[in-house]
């Protein structure tokens, strides 16, 4: 296996055991480090990133699947971070300590993707994987509904 | 590439530099609506925390730790405040741990309280020179000059003249006394009382944002540790063959052994060292080691099970006495009415989103840092210790924290890297799991309450007995301590009522594990054990809590009593509920600050909770930045209730049960109450803390309204497990 496809770019992972989870590969070995690491074993999402534009854990998720796949990490999501997501939290003050938002955004990117016009309780069961330690959780919400009106009104 | 190791200290930080993608989270990018720029080199500095270069360009030293509540953020803008700085002209530096910045150990719920004056001080100061340097250059007296908007305008001419330009005179200017300063008045503010984004904003949601484990040193390798499953317990043997072949491990390190008492010394053990952190997980997992249990004496046998019961037992009979006053144990013979309650509370974990983390460089003159630390100089002094030389030679950068809840006060695993790097000569970072860090954690203690009170025939209190046993914080730092010692003066030697008869009694405890201070400390349980009373008395006094309350404080116009009254103003407290519904009121001094919660819990016959809504109310004094007070409680409200329904931390044959989130459950979105709204009760008065004071309220306001559904009271905490069905 020689690379992988983050961000638009094809990059090199020779080398790189392809059983090496995404998450240490983007980390450790390409540097992309707003991926975060919280519990190793799926539980927490905090590793969470878009594989074909789907929300996904990559702490346990290995390399050698992800040929021919398009990976999008936080870094990636807009060009000037300036996705309507991103702009929603930062109008909505969402970050505490910030650790967990990459991954709470990018599973509420894939949310909306998917479900243009989320329920609090579409949103609880999609955000349920995402810990936050800090409490965000009403801010986070808010922020997807305000994110979900931005788009609507575009 | 290897770093050169015998670097001078000063050289450290450029060969780190040199490195692939590091970043430092005190150089880094902001939130865009501050400054982008670098300061340039012709400065002024008139104080440690403050430059102001010919731009213009203010750089402001933030000395605190960011774990979440935005204090990097709202320390300088004080200092901003009283030079009317504009944010897009202001870089912030976060500092290395340097004493003579103070105290910078971040917890305690304690920056605004312990820097809010000298903040503004050193604002009022800088200002001074600037308007002295201002009036000079116009003939005039200073008393005409005034500071608005990032510059210094003489009124009747209508002149003015930006900071930048004058920075050299006003270096040539001997600083005011400290009585000549003039402040602004509370209507000229520009920041304090609104609420301001915080500096890293755009970062966080960007990917940007520096923690500890993202600072990566060229040459750097990664270590993951084995640590004893049991306090004290030491490697006897190990076998590494296999660890060995995992592709990517380099070597295998074996940590020098800690003795009680454990402080922030590392915890030793057998550290696997490879070229990514996958690999180094892997190597750990793969070790066969064989723990020698002699050394930990009765660590060895700490099952949390039988330890409830010794300490529920232990504050049934007779303590030390902390507090006598009049004759309780003759007014609780006989009152007209009487109740006594035992509570307990289990071990909980800080369980921060990010693990703890260092990175260093030991080279032969000293050892250079990156940590998520909340106290920089407890890394100075604890590195320092561990290797043997001055604490000067520890540079110890702070990155962001994700998450510290006190975990990230005390730096065993920065004295891990240090200790790894000197080994090893190259820059080591340390990583730990989620197991490791729920299982090698400085534990907020378990404790029993015993209360005791009597009531006259009007309801009023005439006696209270009130016992609390729980391995005290001190264990950790000293031989011997075996009962709680500070811990009761924190809301239960100072529990709030006026009562002619009241004793106090201390019970013991010995530490089976590391005792630390979480969030709130033992405010948390001796809140759920007063507050959780208080109802039951007013119930047996025939009184709605907040009326008992009122009238047990004493005080009509005590801070406890006007915060319940506004909790309860805006929560609607009292009005009809449905059936299966119902609001639990308490309320809470702590860290300088008052705070009321009523919450609105619905359960269904079957026992299943939810919270329609939650209402918390704070008076802190004097609001500094809003917004992050919100965030706050919000946040205590979640963390509050994840201790109330979830989080318990248990141990068996001397180990610790609980390894993840799945066994160590925290509140998760669909867990969330349906509405939280926070109620700031504006107030000029000292600011008091914000970090911790929202949560002790939080468990005992939710299990009084599952008392008022089912009738049943909840003495124990976490609820999962326990029956709360009703008919």
């Amino acid at each position: 296996m020689k690379t992988i496809q983050v961000n638009g770019t094809a990059l090199s992972v020779e080398g790189v055991d392809p059983q090496t989870p995404l998450l240490w590969v983007l980390r450790d070995h390409l540097g992309l480090t707003g991926t975060k690491f919280g519990c190793g074993r799926m539980l927490c999402g905090a590793c969470t990133v878009h594989v074909d534009g789907s929300s996904t854990r990559s702490c346990l998720l290995p390399i050698a699947g992800l040929e021919g796949k398009t990976i999008t990490t936080i870094e990636g999501l807009s060009p000037d971070g300036d996705h309507v997501v991103q702009k929603a939290w930062r109008d909505h003050d969402v970050p505490q300590c910030g650790y967990c938002q990459s991954g709470q955004i990018m599973s509420a990117c894939s949310l909306l993707a998917k479900n243009p016009k989320p329920s609090d309780a579409d949103i609880d069961q999609a955000m349920s994987g995402n810990i936050c330690r800090c409490g965000t959780y009403p801010r986070i919400r808010a922020a997807i509904h305000a994110a979900a009106a931005a788009r609507e009104g575009k | 590439m290897t770093p050169q190791i015998a670097l001078h200290r000063r050289d450290f930080l450029r060969a780190v530099l040199a490195g692939s993608g590091l970043v430092l989270a005190s150089r880094v990018g902001t939130s865009h609506v501050w400054a982008q720029s670098q300061a340039d080199p012709t400065t002024w500095s008139p104080d440690i925390f403050l430059t102001i270069d010919s731009t213009g360009l203010l750089t402001i030293i933030t000395h605190r730790s960011e774990m979440g509540t935005g204090i990097r953020t709202t320390l300088p803008l004080v200092l901003a405040e009283e030079l009317d700085a504009l944010v897009d002209r202001i870089v912030l530096e976060q500092a290395i741990g340097d004493a003579r910045y103070g105290d910078q150990n971040t917890d305690g719920s304690n920056s605004i309280r312990g820097f809010y004056k000298s903040m503004r001080t050193i604002g009022a100061s800088a200002r001074n020179l600037l308007e002295r340097a201002a009036a000079e250059r116009w003939k005039v007296d200073p008393s005409e000059c005034s500071v608005r908007e990032h510059a210094v305008h003489h009124v009747a001419s209508g002149q003015s003249i930006g900071f930048g330009d004058l920075v050299a005179d006003a270096a040539k200017l001997e600083p005011a006394k400290k009585k000549e300063l003039r402040y602004k008045s509370p209507e000229e503010w520009r920041y304090v009382g609104q609420p301001t984004k915080i500096y890293d904003l755009h970062d966080m949601t960007v990917g940007k944002a520096t923690f500890a484990a993202d600072v990566t040193p060229a040459g750097c390798v990664y270590a993951v540790i084995a640590r004893s499953p049991v306090l004290g317990g030491r490697v006897a043997k190990v076998d590494d063959a296999e660890a060995l072949k995992v592709p990517g491990v380099t070597s295998i390190q074996r940590l020098p052994e800690a003795s009680a008492p454990y402080a922030f010394k590392a915890l030793g053990g057998v550290a696997v060292i490879a070229r990514h952190t996958h690999a180094a997980i892997r190597g750990r997992d793969a070790l066969v080691i064989e723990w020698d249990n002699a050394p930990a004496g009765d660590n060895a046998q700490y099952d949390s099970d039988a330890y409830r019961t010794q300490l529920e037992a232990a504050v049934r009979a007779p303590g030390k006495s902390v507090r006598s006053q009049g004759d309780a144990a003759a007014a609780l013979k006989s009152p007209t009415k009487r109740l006594e309650r035992d509570y307990y509370l289990p071990l909980l974990a800080h369980a921060p989103m990010e693990p703890p983390a260092a990175v260093a460089i030991t080279g032969e003159d000293g050892v250079e840092l990156w940590a998520c630390t909340q106290n920089p100089q407890a890394v100075q002094a604890a590195v320092a210790e561990a290797l043997e030389i001055a604490p000067e030679k520890v540079i110890c950068h702070v990155t962001l924290l994700g998450g510290g809840f006190g975990r990230k006060s005390k730096p065993d695993y920065c004295v891990e890297a240090a200790l790894l790097s000197r080994e090893l000569k190259v820059p080591v970072k340390v990583v730990w799991t989620r197991e490791d860090d729920l299982r090698h954690d400085y534990y907020h203690a378990c404790d029993a309450m015993h209360l005791e009170a009597g009531l006259d025939a009007e309801g009023n209190l005439v006696g209270w007995l009130g016992r609390s046993a729980c391995p005290p914080i001190m264990s950790t730092f000293q031989a011997g301590m075996e009962s709680p010692g500070m811990e009761l003066g924190m809301g239960f030697t100072n529990m709030p009522y006026a009562c002619e008869n009241i004793a106090i009694e201390a019970c013991d405890a010995p530490p089976h594990v590391r005792i630390g201070w979480l969030r709130s400390v033992a405010n948390v349980f001796h809140a759920f054990g007063v507050s959780s009373f208080s109802d039951e008395l007013a119930q047996l006094a025939g009184r709605d809590a907040l009326e008992w309350v009122t009238q047990s404080v004493g005080n009509p116009e005590h801070r406890l009593v006007k915060i319940s009254q506004f909790c309860a103003e805006k929560a609607g407290y009292g009005q009809e509920q449905p059936r299966g519904q119902a609001q639990g009121f308490a309320v809470h001094a702590s860290f300088g600050s008052y705070v009321a919660v009523v919450a609105t819990v619905a359960l269904s016959k079957e026992g299943k909770l939810s919270f329609p809504r939650v209402d918390i109310a704070i008076d802190c004094g004097l609001a500094i930045n809003p917004d992050r007070i919100r965030a706050q409680m919000e946040g205590s409200v979640i963390f509050g209730l994840s201790l109330t329904l979830q989080g318990a931390i248990t141990a068996k044959d001397g180990a610790i049960v609980q390894g993840n989130f799945d066994t160590y459950p925290v509140q998760r979105m669909s867990e969330t109450p349906a509405a939280i709204h926070v109620h700031i009760l504006p107030s000029d008065q000292k600011s008091g803390g914000v970090g911790e004071p929202g949560v002790p309220p939080v468990a005992p306001a939710v299990c009084n309204a599952i008392a008022r559904i089912t009738g049943k009271r909840i003495t124990h905490l976490p609820l999962t497990g326990q029956d709360l069905s009703w008919s």
